[in-house]
């Protein structure tokens, strides 16, 4: 007999490496990543001194003379380092127009200082005379940072450190984030009025159809994404299936506008979170001995009530776990949204996708992940402790 | 159920059946067409998208990359997730849903969180735009499938064949080379053909971590669907049902020779 901790050290050494992988390789790479969403590097990396005078500045009026001092040293200092470059444009992604300003400041500094530090930035450019100029840069250098939370909800923080909701033309991020889950809802609902019919047939279904119906909906949960998506082009483009089929029958006269727009977001989404739907269901269903049903039919129930009372409440778990699984990836969705939606049709990872790599706003994409990821770790810890994720594994 | 309800269900159920193979359908036959545009039915048949596809030395690269990219992540991603789950099975450790948390993290991370995250942080390593950085990401999101199909399959084993070999004086390693891995074999290999699906199937961290050298069919694929829909991507397209129907029977297959040795072994 071998001894028990000798056996609990084993099956330690042998989950460590996976543990260990999945550590590094996954979950510390997300983890820096989203650190980024509270940080901010590039500033404070140019201006540590500025920084460090803003400290106790009251908001209200421009800073002092100490500040103004070191901002005209490090201006010319990081512009020669190469450091400028990124600080300005984490200054410009808070306030347009912000890089022109440090640039052209820089540049004017590094030629020459006449008279008072103070005085030789004002002359540079007089947005240095502002208190939002100075909000912006006080904002930028601290971490930990709300900054681009903020911005993800469409707020910032004012100079004098009060929150308020960004102007009304700017405002973007709301918008989006109801869309997400507006369009997670819609893709949900319609997967369980498909799904829930086909996954009881797929229960009733005579044999020899059984194996038919379960290649319907096992061939598209196999097949790749992005080959669901090319199907979908194909049927949807202007010069697609389905407008020569309405062509040909007259139904229409010229092309119908399908692709890139929201209802086609919709048709494929459907399509390829189905499976997820009518697998779990089946699950669930499959196990509901068919006998009380008719028990009940003996009892004076009718098909209704049949249906009703004792079919449907038995199936709700199976509802459950099939609606969480198609709401958690419907909102996390990219490249469907990306290849079949037009501009109006973008989910959040869109976004995530947009400014990690177009603008480079890390701290923004960033910040857009976390809530990303807070709302698919909440809506699994409520619902999937409601539902017994154990239910789960049947399928 | 009244008669109009079963009408009702019926004509749902197929239709919702023939909504789901329906774009498939639609997308084999015209791979096949003679034709430059999207006709159908085709004209005629041919080969030709299939000969264009063959020549083209970015999609004989991208069916490469797929491969090279697939068969590494899937190793790893098998030795890894097999050894954790025989690990998860052979004794209750401390902290055991946290593991198993972490171990599904992979699953439950929106994927495009994953893709920026590892773009960032692999960039400075040098594994950005390579291949080893792709294989080191599609392991980790492979890797939960193996543990949960192996540990499904453990369910099954008979602890008292371990007692037995090591009463028969059978070291561990000889244990776990002819006892454990012959038995739970199927789901291993079922386990792996997840993994290999996932690789196969991945798009968004190939669009983001890969570069010009790291084209797979997805991303092969994404790009050409940006512009025009050639009919070489239907061919593209063809290929991976085809690939994904094996692995499809594949698992079929596996899952019910799993499902026969745990039926088999006394509880």
């Amino acid at each position: 007999m071998i001894g028990r901790g000798r056996v609990k050290l084993e099956a330690a050494l042998l989950l460590a490496p996976l543990l260990l992988y999945i550590a590094t390789g996954f979950v510390a790479p997300i983890a820096a990543m989203l650190w980024r969403g509270v940080s901010d590097t590039e500033v404070p990396r140019a201006f540590p001194r500025t920084l460090a005078a803003l400290a106790d500045w009251d908001g209200r009026n421009p800073p002092g003379d100490e500040v103004f001092a070191a901002l005209a040293d490090e201006l010319v200092a990081a512009r020669a380092a190469g450091t400028l470059n990124a600080a300005a444009g984490r200054l410009n992604s808070d306030t347009p127009g912000l890089r022109t300003v440090v640039f052209a400041t820089a540049r004017r500094l590094a030629r020459h200082v006449e008279g008072s530090p103070r005085a030789a930035i004002l002359a540079a450019d007089p947005a240095w005379g502002e208190v939002e100029t100075w909000g912006a840069l006080r904002r930028a250098g601290a971490t930990p940072t709300d900054t681009h939370l903020l911005a993800a909800l469409d707020l910032r923080r004012s100079a004098d450190g009060t929150i308020t909701a960004v102007p009304e033309e700017q405002r973007l991020f709301r918008a989006v984030a109801l869309r997400t889950v507006w369009i997670g809802y819609l893709v949900t609902l319609l997967c369980l009025v498909l799904g829930y019919p086909l996954a009881a047939a797929l229960v009733f279904v005579p044999r020899r159809l059984f194996g038919l119906l379960m290649f319907a909906v096992l061939l598209p949960f196999w097949t790749s994404l992005i080959v669901r998506t090319a199907a979908w082009m194909v049927l949807l483009a202007r010069e697609g299936i389905i407008n020569q089929a309405f062509l040909t029958l007259g139904l229409v006269v010229e092309p119908v506008q399908m692709l890139f727009t929201r209802t086609a977001v919709l048709v494929a989404m459907v399509h390829i979170l189905l499976p997820f739907m009518v697998l779990p269901l089946y699950a669930v269903m499959r196990q509901i001995p068919r006998a009380q049903l008719r028990a009940a039919a003996s009892l004076g129930a009718g098909p209704v009530a049949q249906l009703v009372r004792v079919w449907l409440p038995q199936t709700l778990p199976g509802v459950g776990a099939g609606a969480l699984m198609v709401f958690i990836q419907a909102i996390g969705f990219y490249v469907t949204p990306a290849l079949i939606g037009g501009g109006a049709d973008q989910l959040l990872p869109f976004f995530i996708g947009f400014y990690a790599t177009q603008t480079v706003n890390w701290g923004l994409a960033a910040a857009l992940s976390i809530l990303l990821l807070v709302g698919t770790l909440l809506i699994l810890a409520l619902f999937g402790r409601f539902l017994g994720l154990a239910q789960l594994r049947a399928a | 159920m009244s008669a109009i309800g079963r009408l009702l269900w019926v004509v749902l159920s197929a239709a919702t059946a023939l909504f789901l193979l329906a774009p498939l359908l639609v997308v084999v036959p015209l791979s096949f067409s003679s034709a430059s545009f999207l006709e159908f039915p085709p004209p005629s048949l041919s080969l030709r998208w299939y000969e264009a596809l063959w020549q083209s030395p970015f999609w004989r690269q991208a069916g490469l990359n797929t491969l090279i990219i697939g068969a590494a992540s899937t190793a790893i991603a098998s030795a890894l997730g097999t050894s954790a789950a025989i690990g998860l099975w052979l004794a209750p450790l401390p902290g055991r849903r946290a593991i198993f948390g972490l171990i599904l993290s992979p699953m439950i991370v929106p994927v495009i969180i994953t893709a920026v995250a590892l773009t960032f942080a692999f960039a400075p390593l040098g594994l950005a735009a390579s291949h080893w950085g792709l294989i080191l990401a599609h392991a980790a999101l492979g890797a939960p499938f193996v543990v949960v199909t192996v540990l499904a399959t453990l369910s099954g084993f008979d602890r008292a064949l371990l007692r037995a070999a090591s009463a028969c004086g059978a070291g561990p390693i000889t244990t776990f080379r002819r006892v454990l891995l012959p038995l739970i074999l199927p789901g291993v290999v079922s386990g792996a053909v997840f993994a290999f699906a996932t690789s196969l199937d991945e798009t968004v961290v190939v669009l983001f971590l890969g570069g010009p050298e790291q084209r797979t069919l997805p991303r092969q694929m994404f790009a050409g669907l940006k512009d025009t829909i050639e009919l070489t991507i239907l061919a593209a397209a063809t290929v991976l049902i085809a690939a994904s129907t094996v692995l499809l029977v594949a698992a079929r297959l596996l899952a019910a020779r799993s499902a026969r040795l745990a039926s088999a072994a006394p509880r």
